[in-house]
């Protein structure tokens, strides 16, 4: 493996050929949100949360981090106000579909949100700004696909699938289809499907 | 068959099949691409071999199926030999006459002609203005060969350039003249051919494969198809040339499964290309081997975008993936891959064979050769026409496309498939290609080009194609997914009228957004007719705000209007009512209940008088007011 030279956020950083940006980020102590990575899954690029600034041959383009590979002398920024401004639309545009934790600590960097204590054990989820882009309904799917990658590249199994196309994109269960009930993709969404799908 | 062993016997093959065409023997070529054979053409071809079984002319007058010719609303097209006469719309009925009279006694039957406006009855198929002011060079033999016929294809130079390739060319040289002739990609992002070439042949690892990109679903355009179906042998030995400079022995037809006549076509030909040793081990004797498999796609427009359609060859679900390390580097099975458009690799035999300085005659300093378009929409003519490089929009839309019907006037062209953007009149003389379609915020895309009337509303027009890509993105990413469902309805409430200022920023935000966000080039450039509409008109978007449609398109924001004075009380609007709103007494004034009016536009169609009208914003308050 190549060692390689890069800059992120203004850092020299060193790393070696064939990692993401989004890799080497994470062995910096640099921080980038992610939502549909996963560690132990293939890089999939489909939330755009990662997205960040490189300028490469003095251009200026949007990558996922998540997918894109590092190159010698690439300059990344992980921060700038495109960037942010292209993550607080995700997180506006996801938040109503899917209420959960996990995007209102995403959407509480992008000071969308604010966590309000209530009593010493209990605190609450406000809005700081109006919900530009409701939701009809909530679904508790961003439609990241880590139940459905988890299933298919961990588990080797088809229990979890994507129907549709477009705006009518879900995700479905097949449970007849092998399914040896480990959970995992219960454990793996950030969501809620799963959660609401079981206490029905 | 025999299997070829060289270049010289390929030309000893096309001596001989010259020889056998007689050219003064009479032939009836008949379009049967899917267009004529919809309007009934494989019956005409039938009626045709019984009538001239009956006038005793079996054997001496040939018939020939061959594929579209473009002017594909006229069909089913007849073209007799080799006076080139050409019938338009041809019926069963009008065989026996065609046989009778025109084969028989060289008369020409005048009512089965094209008719221009200007200058009255055209005989010659290549004088009809439509044709005549193409320049069809990669189109031009579909309607000369049968589609069916590897021997059409070889006895019209077909082959000659893999020849040539193979026996006197190195694949360095081959790549050297693609690239020279700066031939670029006709499918979409108009990349040069030579240079993704270079990056396959350059890049590490084995095999290397090629792909012809036949999925073509741009609603409405039908270009790679028709020259797939009709001429399939001009885009197969365009792959080989292609494969050997590369340096692949493996390629790949992806031809959408709706397409059977493609389909049909391109393994026949596959199959006579290798029984005649134009495929397989050794071809001509030169030691380059290769072979080409189909693969059948279901239908879907994303699908045709190169990394989905890879992954839907593995086997894997057709949608698209980040393409970061380009798939000339790691594309089918991770392996160097080399994908072009049908009509890309159509161009390739004939840049090898005439060379690239004759091919750079054509087009643009940055767009060389000829384009196919589908030119549809509110215009006379319409088909498909290839054109130089360059000819100006308003060359295309009036002297080939005739012009818009019925009197009305020109309002705006959408260009390159569903993401394209609209481009208004004073840009009619933009020359067309790609940099300069790009450069008004539109886009060359596959081909596709739709001329709209003044009737039309182009806030609907924005709100259909963002209905269509929402639909037909394939969901992956939240920016094309989210943020066109968003775009959506923000677009239907301008149309219903319930949209403010506000609203309009926020559809720019999110095109602007979809673009810089979404994964692959259907979100990138998804927002295009978005955009084009609200830069040139941005005043018909204010007139929605304000409560009016300004051609009285969109349902909410018009009214169905009698006028007292023009209407004579004939009662056939009330008749024709679906839901009784319509009162009036027999040769009294009618009137329409707004409440009742479900706004189907019955008794606009059927009043004889004018009396009924569509008002829209202001005048429909005051109408009202008069109705009170
Ligand atoms: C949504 C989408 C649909 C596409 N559909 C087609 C298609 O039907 N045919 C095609 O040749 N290219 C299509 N493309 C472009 C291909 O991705 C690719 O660029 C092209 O086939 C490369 O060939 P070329 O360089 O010869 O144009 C599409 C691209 C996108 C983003
Ligand atoms: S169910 Fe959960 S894990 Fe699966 S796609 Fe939806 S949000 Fe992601
Ligand atoms: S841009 Fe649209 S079509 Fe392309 S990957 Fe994203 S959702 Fe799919
Ligand atoms: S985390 Fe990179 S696109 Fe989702
Ligand atoms: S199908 Fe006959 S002209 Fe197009």
């Amino acid at each position: 493996m190549k060692n390689i030279s890069l800059t992120i956020d203004e850092k020299n950083v060193k790393a070696q050929e064939g990692m993401t940006i989004l890799q080497v980020a994470q062995s910096s102590d640099i921080e980038i949100p992610i939502l549909c990575h996963h560690e132990d899954l293939e890089p999939y690029g489909a939330c755009r949360l990662c997205t960040v600034e490189i300028i490469k041959n003095d251009k200026t383009k949007l990558v996922a981090a998540c997918c894109y590979p590092v190159e010698e002398g690439l300059i990344v920024k992980t921060c700038s106000e495109r960037v942010d401004k292209i993550r607080k639309i995700i997180l506006e545009l996801l938040l109503p579909l899917a209420p959960t934790g996990t995007l209102y600590a995403l959407a509480e960097k992008y000071g969308l949100c604010e966590c309000v204590k209530k009593s010493d054990e209990e605190s609450e989820w406000r809005m700081i700004k109006e919900l530009r882009f409701p939701a009809e309904k909530p679904t508790y799917c961003t439609l990241c696909g880590l139940c459905v990658r988890y299933c298919a590249e961990i588990k080797k199994g088809n229990v979890i699938g994507f129907i549709g196309r477009g705006v009518d994109r879900k995700v479905s269960l097949v449970p007849e289809e092998n399914c040896g009930f480990c959970r995992d993709c219960e454990n793996i969404c950030e969501g809620g499907k799963f959660f609401s799908l079981l206490e029905l | 068959m025999r299997k070829l062993q060289s270049t010289s016997d390929m030309e000893k093959l096309r001596k001989e099949l010259l020889r056998k065409q007689d050219s003064s023997k009479s032939c009836i070529s008949i379009c049967s691409g899917t267009g004529c054979h919809a309007y009934g053409s494989e019956k005409v071809v039938s009626a045709f071999e019984n009538e001239l079984k009956k006038q005793k002319l079996e054997g001496k007058v040939e018939i020939k199926r061959t594929g579209c010719h473009g002017f594909c609303e006229k069909g089913p097209i007849v073209v007799i030999y080799p006076e080139e006469i050409c019938y338009l719309q041809v019926k069963i009925e009008d065989v026996k006459e065609i046989v009778s009279r025109t084969i028989k006694a060289g008369r020409i039957i005048d009512r089965l002609l094209y008719t221009d406006l200007k200058t009255g009855k055209v005989v010659h198929e290549s004088e009809i203005p439509f044709y005549k002011n193409q320049t069809r060079l990669i189109f031009g033999n579909n309607r000369k060969i049968e589609s069916k016929s590897i021997e059409d294809y070889i006895a019209l130079d077909g082959y000659n350039a893999l020849g040539k390739a193979l026996s006197e060319m190195t694949p360095k040289k081959v790549l050297d003249e693609i690239k020279k002739a700066n031939l670029r990609g006709r499918g979409g992002g108009g990349f040069p051919a030579g240079r993704k070439w270079e990056s396959v042949c350059n890049a590490p690892g084995e095999p290397k494969y090629v792909i012809v990109n036949c999925d073509e679903g741009d609603p409405g355009a039908y270009m790679d198809r028709s020259l797939m179906e009709g001429n399939p042998h001009s885009v197969i030995e365009g792959l080989i040339i292609g494969a050997y400079a590369i340096g692949s022995h493996k390629g790949y037809i992806y031809v959408r499964q709706e397409y059977p006549l493609a389909v049909e076509n391109t393994e026949l030909a596959i199959k006579q290309a290798e029984e005649y040793g134009l495929l397989g081990k050794n071809i001509l004797n030169s030691g380059f081997d290769f072979t080409i498999k189909i693969h059948r796609g279901a239908g879907a427009f994303v699908s045709g975008e190169s990394s989905a359609l890879m992954s839907a060859i593995e086997g894997k679900v057709g949608e698209p993936r980040p393409k970061y390390i380009h798939t000339s580097e790691k594309g089918l099975w991770d392996k160097p891959t080399c994908l072009n458009n049908v009509e890309t690799w159509a161009n390739v035999p004939f840049i090898i064979n005439k060379g690239a300085d004759w091919f750079k005659t054509f087009g643009t300093e940055n767009s060389k050769g000829t384009k196919i378009f589908s030119l549809v929409g509110n215009v006379n003519n319409t088909g498909l026409v290839e054109v130089p490089m360059g000819i100006t929009l308003r060359e295309i839309i009036y002297n080939i496309g005739g012009g818009i019907p019925n009197g009305k006037k020109f309002k705006a062209v959408q260009n390159g498939g569903p993401s394209g953007g609209c481009i208004p009149e004073t840009q009619l003389d933009l020359p067309v290609d790609f940099d300069e379609l790009n450069k008004v915020g539109s886009m060359m895309g596959s081909g596709g080009m739709i001329v709209m009337d003044e009737d039309t509303c182009m806030v609907d027009i924005a709100r259909y194609f963002v209905k269509f890509l929402s639909q037909e993105s394939c969901g992956k990413c939240t920016p094309c997914r989210e943020g066109l469902r968003h775009m959506l309805r923000i677009l239907d409430n301008i149309a219903d009228g319930k949209a403010a200022e506000e609203d309009i920023k926020r559809l720019e935000e999110l095109s602007e957004f979809v673009k810089e966000a979404s994964l692959c080039a259907l979100g990138q450039t998804a927002p295009n007719p978005v955009l084009s509409t609200l830069k040139y008109f941005r005043d018909e978007y204010d007139a929605h705000l304000q409560g009016e449609c300004p051609v009285k398109v969109c349902k909410e924001l018009i009214q169905y209007y009698i006028d007292p004075e023009k209407c004579k009380g004939c009662g056939l609007c009330l008749n024709k009512c679906p839901t009784g709103a319509i009162s009036g007494e027999k040769k009294g004034v009618h009137t329409i209940d707004v409440g009742k009016c479900i706004k189907c536009g019955a008794c606009f169609e059927v009043c004889n008088f004018d009396a009924v009208s569509k008002i829209s914003g202001k005048e429909r308050n005051l109408k009202e007011l008069t109705y009170n």
